[in-house]
């Protein structure tokens, strides 16, 4: 335990962010910034492509979520955190595919009048 | 720097000492301490349920006596809501419309979670408050705002919303101003909610006492920490169409609005059409299922305790309990649909929605099973408290029962938006919940504040209580089933098939009426016992749970020193020792058996 | 007045043994986790409302949208991600100098993107483009404006954090690196939104 200038002691943050550590991290968040960049410019480039809607909005998605996946795992640090919060993001993410698919696979085979 | 700051920077200095004492708004009205958050959140709640209850009273004198002047007060409404005394068909669903929505998000949720979820959680797991003080005191404030919008809104032209709780689109994105400050107002109530929501979880992982493991505590703490969850994850949907149907009204846009919608004769030019009237409601209820079971959960785990204390016996299958209210939470997020089985979403939607809901009646019959067989052989104790939870049982059993032909899709074609319906769920909520939150008054009333309220004024309040809530909502199942529509101005008059049941309108009117007197004991109780009520100590009740370690009231902090918890929370009647409870805070006593708590203490006891 | 040893709050700042988490990184997850759910409806209403348009009601992104205007505001997001977290990555090295160069950075960028936004909106209601005027619009501008709010949001906590709020670092450190990482959890979720949101809207 280090102590600073006001001589308050001051703890070490977690285990795997120790002093040293923080630059390996670094230069993972570097790596993934640029691909972040790249990825985006994929992204723009498919949609030149003129792909029909269901392949289109596949590999849009496909994409996006290669990109959101590096911005949890590595920005938000979902790669090496707690299991409670890992529990509670993949209930979430159950209840939110409820909610975004329910609506829609609900409503496939509605009954209509004539 | 806040005082939670510098404790947790210099544990073990003394700065107390030094603050002045907190003027009148710091110490009431803008207090961070659990105790009086939870107080607030409970009186609000109460004035609420009886305002909300009155708006009821006046609309059933309509349904009584339809198209007969209001005697002796109906000219005080004025002429665009009773003209003559004679209650207009506008006014009727302004009552109906803030009854419901009322009742449900101003009166039993902060009552049940705000209140009691506020002022117990915290004393029942051995922490000195919440987890986020402050936050604590924003949500009850966004609460407060929230309801004085919700009532400024029946002073807009136009009147209080009146499209039913549930503002189905597109009717009300027409209707006039009193919608757009219900959005409003609910924009704020889910915000203290959700903001609660993330104050309970954390609270109840983070800041049990040494000892509790998760299969240590209360079954209240479960019930609440699974509510927190629904409310959590439920409520942002409805918080969105919220947006979505303010954008509607205001920036006419048409998320809900139908193509070529006609109104009064005249076709929308202002809405472009493209939207789904149904979205709506699948938004909607997608919370709106979640949140019934809000409604519902904190009653169940009041009356687990209350049964647990005044049985003297530990509750039959703790675990059962235990993954029955997880397995609730879990599949209310999948039965929502149920309430839109005449929506035309076809045979196989039906089916599946169908099944979830029938599912979901098992781990609701499994509770009730457990708490009455929590009866069995055991030594009652017919206290105030006991007798709510008592009554709870049964009322909750005819609820859900009745809420059997309303989940089969094809019994939903006779019987969906009848009485019935308003019948079932009343049970549920009305003599269910609402007993249940009785019960935890009476209960915890003492600790609160030193002080027992009246067992004589008590009985006085439960006896009429049981059996006007049966005569308002029993004959609601046969008005139902002969047909007649729910949010009738006139309660089915004009109705050949209801014309036989139609005299049961007077019966539930009286009924809901006589309702209204029979708690005036109990308002009367609450006020006098603060004075009169027989003092207490710490454990008056003779309970094992944490709360009862602390005095009664119990200061700020709670608990002098932090509590160690040696066993399970329901150790009543324990072989060998000397009285006939064993508490979970105290050291000693016989050894627990073998397996009992598989989870090791955090700390281990001395 | 009780012990205030006995009444602080335990886990504020140093993690619980049992869950290896203070009170603030839950709170924010768990917070975070509601934000899904928002903007779950949202997207929910999207592909019911796409889904139920006649065929070839539905405007492809660009005829309204511009595209170069969006792909830069993604770019302006994602460096704001990489210069939150570098701010973060200052505090665990004890750098309040460049904490405060990086949480500037952040803030720059954060306004950057709402300028940009300012750009594409009003562009859109001069040319008569507004929610009225069809559905993709109306969930074009209740997304992108809900984001839009939560981006100020996030700039207001960041901006509170480089300015006011970092006094802190010196009488409570580690409970200002918490408070920065939760702001900082924030801020990549308002990026992540916007991630799913470019392509939807704009390339589909």
């Amino acid at each position: 335990m280090t102590t600073d200038a006001g001589g308050e002691a001051v703890h070490e943050a977690h285990p795997d962010h120790g002093h040293h550590d923080i630059d390996k991290d670094v230069k993972k968040y570097i790596i993934v910034f640029v691909s972040l960049m790249g990825l985006t410019l994929v992204t723009v480039a498919i949609s030149y492509l003129h792909l029909s809607i269901v392949p289109a909005v596949l590999l849009a998605l496909f994409v996006a979520t290669i990109k959101g996946s590096l911005v949890a795992c590595y920005f938000m640090h979902l790669l090496t955190e707690k299991k409670l919060i890992l529990w509670v993001l993949a209930l979430t993410v159950l209840l939110f595919f409820f909610c975004l698919l329910g609506p829609w696979i609900t409503e496939l085979d509605p009954i209509t009048i004539g | 720097m806040t005082d939670q700051e510098q404790q947790t920077n210099h544990a073990g200095e003394h700065h107390g000492e030094h603050h002045p004492e907190a003027g009148f708004w710091k110490k009431y009205w803008f207090s961070v301490d659990h105790k009086v958050i939870g107080i607030q959140y409970a009186v609000t709640g109460l004035l609420f349920l009886l305002f909300g209850f009155t708006l009821m009273m006046l609309a059933r004198w309509q349904l009584a006596y339809p198209g007969e002047p209001l005697p002796l007060i109906g000219g005080l409404f004025g002429d665009s809501r009773m003209p003559g005394g004679v209650m207009l068909p506008e006014f009727y669903n302004q009552l109906g419309a803030m009854h419901g929505t009322i009742m449900v998000f101003l009166g039993v949720v902060p009552l049940a979670v705000g209140g009691f979820g506020n002022y117990v959680v915290p004393l029942q797991i051995g922490a000195p408050d919440m987890a986020f003080p402050r936050l604590n005191m924003a949500s009850y404030h966004v609460y407060f705002w929230g309801g004085v919008i919700m009532l400024a809104s029946f002073f807009v032209p136009g009147g209080a919303a009146q499209s039913g709780w549930t503002s189905y689109a597109p009717l009300s994105v027409i209707a006039d101003s009193g919608q757009t400050v219900w959005l409003i107002g609910m924009v704020f109530l889910i915000t203290s909610s959700l903001l609660g929501s993330v104050n309970f979880i954390t609270t109840i992982i983070q800041l049990r006492a040494p000892g509790l493991s998760l299969m240590r505590m209360p079954f209240f703490v479960w019930a609440q920490f699974v509510t927190a969850f629904l409310l959590l994850l439920a409520f942002p949907p409805l918080e969105a169409a919220g947006v979505m149907q303010l954008m509607d009204r205001l920036a006419d846009t048409s998320f809900f609005m139908p193509s070529g919608l006609v109104v009064s004769g005249q076709v929308a030019t202002e809405y472009s059409g493209g939207g789904s009237p149904i979205l709506w409601q699948h938004l909607f209820w997608f919370l709106a299922h979640p949140e019934v079971y809000v409604l519902i959960l904190p009653g169940l785990g009041i009356v687990s305790e209350v049964i647990a204390n005044n049985t003297r016996k530990p509750l039959w299958g703790y675990r059962l309990l235990v993954w029955s209210v997880v397995g609730i939470g879990f599949l209310s997020f999948i039965v929502w649909a149920h309430h839109m089985f005449l929506t035309g979403m076809g045979t196989v939607m039906n089916a599946f929605f169908q099944t979830t809901t029938m599912i979901i009646s098992i781990p609701s019959v499994v509770i009730l099973t457990a708490l009455i067989l929590s009866l069995w052989g055991a030594s009652i104790r017919f206290t105030t408290p006991m007798l709510f939870a008592l009554a709870f049982l049964p009322m909750f059993a005819i609820g859900g029962l009745t809420g059997l032909p309303l989940g089969l899709s094809a019994a939903d074609i006779h019987l969906h938006d009848t009485y019935y319906v308003i019948g079932h769920f009343h049970y549920v909520v009305a003599p269910g919940t609402l007993f249940a939150l009785m019960a935890g008054i009476y209960y915890w009333y003492p600790k609160a504040t030193g002080r027992k309220l009246s067992d004589r004024l008590g009985k006085l309040h439960f006896w009429p209580s049981l059996i006007f809530m049966n005569g308002i909502f029993f004959p609601m199942f046969i008005v139902g089933m002969a047909g007649v529509s729910r949010r009738l101005y006139d309660g089915g008059m004009t109705y050949s098939h209801g014309q036989d049941i139609l005299w049961l309108n007077e019966v539930m009117s009286i009924s809901a009426w006589g309702l209204g007197l029979a708690q005036i004991p109990f308002i009367v109780n609450f006020f006098l016992s603060l004075k009169t009520g027989e003092k207490v100590g710490e454990n008056p009740w003779q309970a094992t749970t944490l709360e009862w370690a602390a005095p009664s009231p119990p200061p700020h902090g709670n608990f002098a020193t932090v509590p160690t918890v040696y066993r399970g929370p329901y150790e009543y009647s324990v072989p060998g020792t000397e009285n006939d409870y064993l508490p979970q805070f105290e050291p000693g006593g016989p050894e627990a058996e073998p397996g009992a708590d598989e989870e090791p203490a955090l700390v281990p006891a001395e | 007045m009780s012990s205030d040893a006995a009444s602080a709050i335990p886990y504020t700042v140093e993690p619980r043994p049992d869950t290896g988490l203070n009170n603030v990184k839950i709170g924010i997850w768990l917070f975070l986790a509601s934000e899904v759910m928002l903007f779950g409806a949202l997207f929910a209403s999207l592909i019911l409302l796409r889904v139920g348009a006649p065929p070839g009601t539905w405007p492809h992104g660009a005829e309204y949208l511009s595209v170069p205007l969006a792909t830069l505001n993604t770019a302006v997001l994602i460096t704001s991600s990489v210069t939150v977290v570098m701010a973060w990555a200052s505090l665990i090295k004890r750098n309040l100098g460049k904490f405060r160069m990086w949480m500037g950075f952040t803030v720059l960028l954060g306004f950057g993107f709402l300028i940009i936004k300012y750009i594409e909106y009003s562009a859109k209601f001069h040319h008569g483009y507004l929610p009225s005027s069809n559905t993709f619009l109306a969930i074009y501008f209740t997304l992108t404006g809900l984001h839009g709010l939560h981006v100020i949001g996030g700039m207001a906590v960041n901006g509170y954090l480089w300015g006011p709020g970092s006094k802190m670092w010196h009488t409570a450190p580690q409970q200002f690196i918490n408070r920065v990482e939760a702001a900082g959890l924030f801020w990549h979720f308002v990026d992540l939104v916007w991630i799913f949101l470019f392509p939807i809207l704009y390339l589909l």
